[in-house]
């Protein structure tokens, strides 16, 4: 046995380590690929092996308006944090306004596509094995956009009662990360679904 | 003891009411309290899931038995490969990770705090949920069933048509919940190891426990969502009338079985990763040297991680793949084993050469070196597809994974229970019965798992409730389970030696191991706040340079 005594000697001036929230949501994104991931993969295999109709070509159609609404809401992010982080909050509560509102469309439109497939179409999750993992693929992504709005919508309601300050940019910087990445996911699923598998 | 402390609160730790302590249990979001919370949570379903192996060998001890009914044993077969996987060794090496992590680098808490404490009580749920079964597992259909679908569940079993009630449904809302905690808990040493080290610790002269904890959080994240996905599949199967793995409407029980070991297999590494930790840190002390090569550990880790998610598919040689399929596997599945190796050869050569002290920590790591040597062994001839298709499903692949869980992950686990108990409880453990409980855990396991192979070359197949007499069984089953009734001895010769020594076990002290890294720094068991001066390191060695100032090992490395 021995004492030791820890003395805390002068540290070197520049001892800066990684950002944990930063860290800490891309590995979450890791995680959230490696699902994500599992899924496509479903939906390749399965493409074409349906025993019955609807076929993808039989009742899909591009989702042009609402992918364009999605993918300008990360640059509006974007924005959103640039102002936050230089002190402007008017200018981050309107650019964060309009990221919720394209998100929100985003949304609607799934929910126009699901319903038209749904009633029109005759196609649900139990009808085939391309209505099981079309559901579930697109159903994955508009659950990670449902988050991402119910979170961007408590930011909205912070910000507008002016609880939200400069020194929370890193916060929502961190959080447009996440909303960055539900953005690549589209962009993968979209090519995935809308245009290699039709 | 000269460690600086910091009186937070005059008030002694046993005066206050049990109903307040508790209370500081269930809401801590302290490192250390979770850590042992992990710990003791792991220890309960350690018995849980000894009690259900017991109860198979017992099945099987003598041809034509009856002491349970072929329902009964693949219940237990079920719950005990799920308990110990899930609840008992990936919540134990989830603890031990979450107590010294913090320690190791010189910081006061984990990098999320909150989210720590989340992870614990949805694994502990987890849990609870999977055991819930037992009660609730036939719904209102009458007496409860638990999951009755071997501890990989391969499709069709989990179909409606064959797995009716909720049984399968608790299997598979426990694993994704534990499975969201776990994630939590991977992404949590992620952030912990790289950006709450003290100053001075670059990559480079981290603890290696630290190392490896790093690149199981890296697995962890890519391994676990892959499971949790093909769950939210099952589910999707069970109640949404969905086709995933549903052969009728055009789905393949195949992908289940791709999903499955794409998890599966790695998982494996996340449980073997942090038992290399814990020999990477004890067998240094107990042969009084710096561990031998610690670029080419690290780096032997770095490629374990990243071949563990190549090799999923030599689980399934006997499907029927085409042979590239089977040639890549059975490549990668060798390959793997060439960082293994060179980990087995640098634990050799920190022992080469040094004042090894045969106490009970590192007798453990010797028998796990040991062990672990023959389980790779069986590992590559089972990674072999010619020799797999021969013995896939037989006892011999039974052995052969136990003898990597037991012999290895679990030897290695006891090993850091009697180094890091003196840290966690203050106490210095009973080294007379430390003893006991070794050789009786060897001698245990060793009748057990090594004569177990020998049925399975013989073609015992695995999972089966009983067999017939006349085939040359009878002699190896009988030892195998006399074997396990020695294990179970031990353990609760363990079991008791932790008790009797948190009360009567001597006072450890900050360094009972005259030890090298920053956790035997502070005092035993450490104060709420870990440090009460933030440390600055030089070397690997921190300590060693504070004892030996005229020789430190910052002027080396």
């Amino acid at each position: 046995m021995s004492s030791v005594t820890f003395t805390p000697s002068t540290a070197e001036p520049d001892w800066v380590l990684p950002s944990r929230g930063r860290v800490g949501m891309f590995s979450l994104i890791g995680a959230e690929s490696a699902i994500f991931t599992i899924f496509v993969i479903a939906y390749v295999f399965y493409l074409g092996k349906s025993v019955s109709g609807p076929t993808p070509q039989d009742v899909l159609e591009l989702p042009i308006f609402s992918t364009i609404c999605l993918l300008s809401s990360s640059l509006t992010i974007h924005l959103a944090v640039r102002a936050l982080r230089q002190a402007k909050i008017g200018a981050f509560g309107l650019w964060w306004f309009v990221t919720m509102t394209l998100g929100a469309i985003f949304l609607v439109s799934t929910g126009r596509e699901w319903h038209h497939l749904i009633y029109d179409k005759g196609l649900t999750v139990s009808t085939n094995l391309f209505g099981t993992t079309y559901y579930s693929l697109v159903g994955l992504h508009a659950f990670h956009v449902t988050v991402g709005l119910l979170m961007i919508a408590l930011t909205m309601i912070f910000t507008l009662l002016g609880k939200v300050k400069p020194e929370h940019s890193e916060r929502a910087e961190v959080f447009s990360l996440y909303w960055h990445f539900v953005d690549v996911v589209w962009v993968i699923v979209f090519t995935v679904v809308y245009v290699i598998g039709r | 003891m000269s460690s600086e402390t910091i009186a937070l609160n005059a008030v002694g730790e046993s005066s206050r009411p049990i109903g307040e302590r508790l209370h500081d249990w269930v809401v801590t979001v302290d490192h250390k309290k979770l850590g042992i919370l992990y710990i003791l949570y792991a220890l309960f379903f350690l018995v849980v899931g000894g009690i259900e192996a017991i109860i198979m060998r017992i099945q099987l001890i003598v041809p034509h038995n009856h002491f349970v009914s072929p329902q009964i044993f693949n219940r237990m077969m079920t719950m005990h490969g799920t308990t110990m996987i899930f609840f008992m060794v990936m919540p134990i090496l989830f603890g031990f990770g979450t107590y010294l992590i913090p320690l190791m680098i010189g910081a006061r808490d984990m990098a999320f705090p909150r989210l720590n404490a989340f992870s614990f009580w949805m694994t502990a749920f987890g849990g609870l949920l999977l055991y819930f079964s037992f009660i609730g597992g036939n719904g209102l259909y009458g007496a409860g069933t638990a999951p009755d679908v071997g501890w990989w569940a391969y499709a069709p079993l989990t179909a409606r048509a064959f797995s009716p009630g909720h049984s399968t449904d608790f299997w598979t809302l426990a694993l994704l919940v534990s499975g969201i905690g776990s994630v939590g808990t991977g992404v949590n040493f992620i952030a912990t190891i790289l950006c709450m080290r003290c100053p001075g610790m670059t990559l480079g002269k981290m603890p290696l426990l630290a190392w490896l904890n790093l690149v199981v959080g890296g697995m962890v994240i890519f391994c676990i969502s892959p499971l949790t996905a093909a769950q939210i599949m099952l589910l999707i199967d069970r109640y949404l009338g969905g086709h995933f793995f549903d052969t009728q409407a055009g789905g393949s029980a195949v992908l289940w079985m791709h999903f499955f070991w794409i998890f599966g297999h790695p998982e494996v590494y996340i449980l073997v990763v942090p038992a290399f930790a814990f020999v990477s840190e004890i067998v240094p002390v107990f042969s009084r040297k710096p561990i031998f090569g610690y670029p080419i550990m690290v780096a032997a880790t770095i490629a374990i991680g990243f071949i563990s998610f190549s090799v999923w598919a030599h689980h399934m040689f006997t499907i029927g793949m085409s042979s590239y399929g089977n040639s890549f596997f059975v490549f990668t599945t060798v390959a793997i084993a060439v960082p293994t190796g060179i980990k087995i050869f640098n634990w050799l050569g920190t022992m080469w050469g040094g004042k090894i002290q045969l106490q009970v920590p590192m007798l453990f790591c010797i028998g796990f070196l040991f062990q672990f040597l023959i389980a790779g062994l069986t590992g590559i001839m089972l990674g072999t597809a010619p020799f797999n298709w021969q013995l896939s499903g037989s006892y011999f692949v039974v052995a052969h994974f136990h003898y990597v869980i037991v012999g290895g992950i679990v030897f290695a686990l006891f090993g850091a229970f009697y180094y890091w108990y003196p840290k966690m409880s203050g106490r210095m453990y009973n080294e007379t019965l430390g003893k006991w409980h070794f050789w009786l855990f060897i001698i245990g396991f060793h009748l057990t798992f090594d004569f177990m192979h020998i049925p399975g070359l013989l073609g015992m197949p695995r999972r089966i409730y009983t067999y017939e007499p006349g085939r040359g069984w009878e002699v190896w089953n009988f030892i195998v389970t006399i074997g396990a009734f020695l294990q179970a001895a031990g353990v609760l010769v363990f079991v008791v030696n932790l008790l009797w020594s948190l009360r009567k076990g001597d006072t450890a002290g900050n360094d009972p191991w005259d030890a090298w890294t920053l956790e035997w720094s502070t005092s035993s068991p450490p104060p709420d706040y870990d440090f009460a001066a933030t440390p600055v390191v030089r070397s690997r060695r921190p300590l060693w340079d504070l004892k030996h100032p005229e020789d430190p090992d910052w002027k080396y490395e």
